[in-house]
């Protein structure tokens, strides 16, 4: 199946040049990318490649030294924090380790970011209808008055997407959702990440050293190789190529 | 050379600290003071800070009030001066040993908490995703903290010396069958706008800086789980200098007025 037979031509993401170093370590030489609406795009990299460093960016949680990140046609590099902010309600961030807060019950951690963003819905969708729905979209609606401790690392992952899925963003960012947990529920949450994809038609960034992963979930694929996107395709395209360093992801 | 090459960096090191709390002291004197205000958060940090803190605060000024008495009433009885007993201890107390040994104590269990937690949650990402989430974590997090110490550290020191003066009482009591009337009347006779002007004010500073430190520590934590508990320990030891200095300058301060 082709790339562009699953998604349109509409570009989501755009980043040209894109460029970051700490102290005399360049994690980022100059990585160009294009996320396309409705699109499941993965990339890939060895530990310490810069995933990790290149997403932050994309969320303003890391700043650029050069190059331009446009996202829904906004130079995000460019954008006062007020603009910025406003933006973010369109984007979801699964963080690794799920980043529940710990002090809050489910029923908070996703009312969390409704504090700011309500107003988007209006006035007569109740914040409890919401997260209600959400947390059905990820079969979890008995988990509402349990605190983070009191879950299993699947549970919290399932919470972690239902909070970012309760803004009903138009991008999700992926931080290895797979990470830490076991093949079964791996296998649960690349399902769940698909079904979203589905009913939202959200346009996804996955970053993963898993394989599986990447083979089920992805409609095209980047290799971040020191720094630069070293390799574009799809998985059938990339497991194919013959330069070393390609091959080496797929030992 | 080398040892001089160590000790150059840690001069520089305290230096950039200082400068980078100044910082931060700044921009939570611009975050303050810009809407919008987390009400909520700032009454939760206030029953967290204060309410959490008065078992502790309760006992230690009690025992406060009972050793000081008990250490200070042989040596009064020598020289014939028991009476004196209620204004040296109430002066003492307001003026000095209850503010600094109370924000001592809050240093201990505030500032290592809030380093601990706040450290905590930017290790796990928490704060990180607040951000993402458009909420200004410091503006949720460190303004609500340090507003809830700022408040709630003057109130707990009254409330300690308060208790410090009731121990010192039940032991003149025991031992001088004092009235309740009596030893109070003494107390507050004894005392001045000037012993507890100061000494409330400096207990303001005091809680400013408690909360500053804990906040500080916690926030700009690294190196993972090991740099939580570097964070929950240098955040008391950085508070315990923080209010002796406070004090000191204080003290010079009050006693340059007391002189006008």
């Amino acid at each position: 199946m082709n790339a562009s037979e699953t998604h349109s031509e509409t570009e989501i993401i755009k980043i040209r040049e894109l460029k970051k170093r700490f102290g005399q370590n360049r994690v980022l030489n100059g990585f160009n990318m294009i996320l396309y609406k409705g699109e499941n795009l993965v990339i890939m990299g060895k530990s310490g490649s810069g995933k990790s460093v290149l997403i932050k960016c994309m969320v303003g949680l890391e700043k650029a030294d050069s190059g331009s990140i446009e996202m829904m046609g906004k130079d995000i590099t460019s954008l006062d924090k007020e603009a910025f902010n406003e933006l973010r309600a369109d984007i979801g961030f699964l963080f690794q380790g799920s980043a529940l807060y710990d002090s809050m019950s489910v029923r908070e951690n996703l009312e969390f970011p409704l504090r700011r963003h309500k107003h988007r819905f209006g006035k007569e969708v109740k914040t409890d209808s919401l997260v209600h729905e959400a947390l059905e979209n990820v079969g979890l609606s008995h988990a509402i008055d349990l605190m983070p401790d009191e879950l299993s690392g699947g549970m919290k992952r399932r919470i972690a997407l239902a909070r970012t899925l309760i803004m009903r963003p138009k991008i999700i960012f992926y931080d290895e959702p797979t990470s830490g947990l076991d093949p079964i529920t791996s296998k649960e949450i690349i399902e769940l990440i698909m079904n979203i994809q589905d009913k939202f038609e959200t346009s996804s960034l996955i970053i993963t050293h898993d394989i599986d992963c990447a083979r089920v979930i992805s409609d095209r694929m980047i290799l971040l190789v020191e720094g630069i996107n070293y390799a574009e395709g799809t998985f059938n395209e990339l497991t194919k190529m013959t330069d070393p360093k390609v091959r080496a992801f797929f030992k | 050379m080398i040892s001089i090459s160590t000790s150059d960096n840690r001069i520089k090191q305290f230096f950039i600290q200082i400068g980078e709390i100044s910082f931060f002291a700044g921009r939570f004197f611009k975050e303050s003071v810009r809407p919008p205000y987390e009400i909520n958060e700032f009454l939760r940090q206030c029953y967290n800070v204060g309410n959490r803190s008065v078992p502790l605060v309760s006992i230690t000024g009690f025992i406060i009030g009972l050793v000081l008495t008990l250490q200070t009433r042989p040596t009064l009885e020598e020289f014939g001066a028991v009476s004196w007993m209620p204004a040296m201890v109430g002066i003492s107390i307001v003026r000095e040993i209850g503010p600094v040994v109370i924000a001592l104590i809050c240093a201990g269990r505030i500032a290592s908490g809030m380093g601990a937690e706040l450290g905590s949650m930017r290790v796990t990402e928490q704060i990180d995703a607040m951000e993402v989430s458009g909420t200004n974590p410091f503006k949720y997090l460190v303004v609500t903290r340090i507003l809830a110490t700022t408040f709630m550290v003057p109130i707990l020191v009254i409330y300690g010396d308060a208790l410090a003066l009731y121990g010192s009482f039940l032991i003149e009591n025991i031992k001088g069958n004092v009235s309740f009337t009596l030893y109070f009347n003494q107390v507050f006779n004894s005392l001045e706008f000037g012993d507890l002007i100061p000494a409330t004010i400096k207990t303001f500073f005091f809680g400013f800086a408690i909360g500053l430190v804990g906040c500080f520590k916690g926030y700009n934590t690294r190196k993972g789980t090991a740099g939580v508990g570097l964070a929950a320990n240098s955040a008391v030891v950085m508070a315990s200098m923080l209010i002796f200095l406070l004090d000191f300058v204080a003290v010079v301060i009050s006693d340059i007025f007391y002189d006008l």
